[in-house]
């Protein structure tokens, strides 16, 4: 029945009412359609400015930098103290190097620790003192975290300002966001389908393994690229740990020696703490269009992260539920 | 080879509640027996008792026998070699993140070392008991997601008979099923009961008269009354079946 055949009904049956609820009813629709459009004006002008704000940014960043970003021989060239013309090779190095071996440390032990917590820690205390933690940690400043890595890694342990220190740091500033992003996709795959591999016989390890981490891969692996894109930018804690100072590198150069690329010993400087440097304590007279081509750089790639991280998380998802 | 299944005197708790209260029932072997009742008395409970599902719920207390063929499932079974011999199909369809051939190949692979042509023999064996081969054959490398609800679901029953139970539990299969499906859900339970006895809560009346040969009606916890299926529905002897039956609550 329509509405206009109800009204039509009702009217018949008690007129001298009709008209009152009606009236009442048009006012308040009105009433509500106004508020919605209302809602919907500022929410749409917030979104506006904050994507107008965003968009200022990193055009602003791109463009004082674009002469660099297409430079080779600022791209692969080592970093002058004095004159003009550095480049920024080994800082480029360094970054993706410390990205590699964090996120080698990072991810095995967050993907154990979010699965424990997911699967095998009894519900309550423990897992209510892990979740505390892990909060906790997660919203630490990252100079805090730098501080205790300085006195942990490079004073205690003696293994001085080193690529190990910084990533060891920067483990313990990923840990926290990787072990919640796992969690959450681990916890975000049906339940039904963990109980059907466990109906089908399998232990609570292979149903993890060959069911849960699989189908939680899309959002595993986005998560992961993400935060990529956080420890690649992060500068705090690693001044105090892989410090400020980039030794020339050459593939020559025997493993123990400050030279070789991939010594984890050596000092290492990364694009974000070079900006740092340059603006802080820097002499060089081409000073600004250092920073700006670093952070230019700097910028690309993160929004390269992003952009796998979107690409790469879809794919799998496509791969696991269409063909 | 259809087992059959029964428990005597089976109590349940949750914590302080009891779930179950002094459950004695025969699920006879190669037959489909149907557990009805309202939501919340206790048949889902009861059928993931059959192949200790329950286990891992914290809190959750047995006492009682269950008995797989003459052998007490909490006592003599190990929890695995179990649920290999009593397979289980859920509510929601619920295909492994895998191709459609390793859905199937998966529990063979699993509990056994078959060969390439062993497990291309199972696998289209199994899809063609449950009419699903000439549907797929042409695409089992594509994910067991891409299936559509009621291709899926009879997918997850492959996987379950692939390793070929004894008994196959279903708790309410049909019911995110449009009726296409559930129709076709159904002539499977019947069908393969024979070589996997069947035992299936369901929220549907019509699809225990339609499906099994016994049937038990559980009301507040307790197995209010069990018995051939025609007679149960057509001379109930408890007033609280015949309240259910003719619709008077539930």
């Amino acid at each position: 029945m329509t509405s206009a055949q109800e009204t039509a009904v009702a009217g018949e049956k008690n007129a001298p009412n009709q008209s009152m609820p009606n009236a009442d009813y048009t006012a308040t629709a009105h009433k509500a359609r106004v508020q919605d459009k209302v809602a919907t004006g500022i929410l749409a002008a917030i979104v506006g400015v904050i994507i107008v704000a965003l968009v200022a940014i990193i055009v602003y960043i791109l463009a004082s930098g674009a002469s660099k970003l297409v430079d080779v021989h600022f791209l692969t060239a080592k970093p002058e103290q004095f004159k003009a013309g550095g480049g920024i090779g080994p800082e480029l190095f360094n970054s993706f190097y410390l990205l590699v071996l964090t996120l080698l440390i990072s991810v095995p032990i967050s993907l154990g620790a979010a699965i424990f917590l997911t699967q095998y820690a009894p519900q309550g205390r423990i897992t209510n003192i892990a979740k505390t933690a892990i909060e906790t940690l997660s919203s630490l400043p990252s100079i805090v975290v730098g501080l205790f890595g300085m006195l942990t890694f490079v004073l205690t342990l003696h293994w001085g300002f080193s690529i190990l220190s910084g990533a060891l740091a920067l483990t313990m500033f990923n840990i926290p966001i990787l072990v919640r992003v796992i969690q959450q996709a681990l916890e975000a795959v049906p339940r039904d389908q963990r109980d059907a591999a466990l109906a089908l016989g399998l232990t609570r390890w292979e149903a993890t393994m060959h069911v849960l981490v699989p189908a939680a891969m899309p959002a595993i692996v986005t998560g992961v690229v993400l935060s990529a894109g956080r420890v690649f930018g992060e500068a705090a804690a690693l001044i105090y740990t892989a410090g400020q100072s980039a030794p020339v590198l050459s593939w020559s150069a025997p493993i123990w020696s400050l030279s070789n690329p991939l010594n984890v010993f050596r000092p290492a400087e990364t694009l974000a703490v070079h900006i740092w440097k340059i603006n802080s304590e820097g002499v060089v007279p081409d000073l600004s269009a250092v920073s700006a081509g670093t952070a230019a750089v700097l910028m690309v790639c993160i929004l390269a992260f992003d952009i796998i991280a979107r690409v790469a998380g879809r794919a799998l998802e496509r791969k696991l539920t269409a063909e | 080879m259809a087992e059959s299944m029964s428990v005597k005197d089976l109590n349940l708790y949750y914590g302080d509640h009891q779930a179950l209260k002094d459950i004695t029932l025969d699920m006879p072997a190669g037959k489909v027996t149907a557990f009805i009742g309202p939501s919340g008395c206790g048949k889902s409970t009861l059928l993931r008792c059959l192949n200790r599902m329950n286990d891992r719920i914290e809190g959750c207390r047995v006492e009682g026998t269950v008995k797989l063929g003459d052998t007490d499932v909490y006592e003599n079974y190990d929890v695995y070699e179990l649920r290999r011999r009593v397979g289980m199909v859920f509510q929601k369809p619920n295909p492994f993140p895998l191709s459609i051939y390793d859905n199937v190949a998966y529990g063979p692979r699993h509990h056994g070392k078959p060969s390439k042509a062993e497990l291309d023999q199972i696998v289209e064996t199994t899809l063609t008991d449950v009419g699903l081969w000439d549907e797929v054959k042409d695409k089992l490398d594509h994910s067991g997601l891409s299936l559509s609800g009621g291709q899926a679901q009879r997918l997850c029953i492959a996987r379950a008979l692939a390793v070929n139970p004894g008994v196959l539990l279903m708790d309410e299969p049909t019911s995110a099923l449009d009726p296409i499906s559930t129709g076709l859900v159904e002539e499977l339970a019947v069908k393969v009961a024979k070589e996997h006895t069947v035992i299936i809560v369901t929220h549907n009346m019509q699809q225990a008269t339609r499906i099994s040969t016994k049937c038990a009606f559980f009301y507040l916890g307790e197995l209010v009354e069990a018995a051939p299926t025609a007679q149960l529905f057509s001379t109930p002897k408890d007033k609280r079946t015949e309240d259910y039956l003719t619709g008077r609550f539930g």
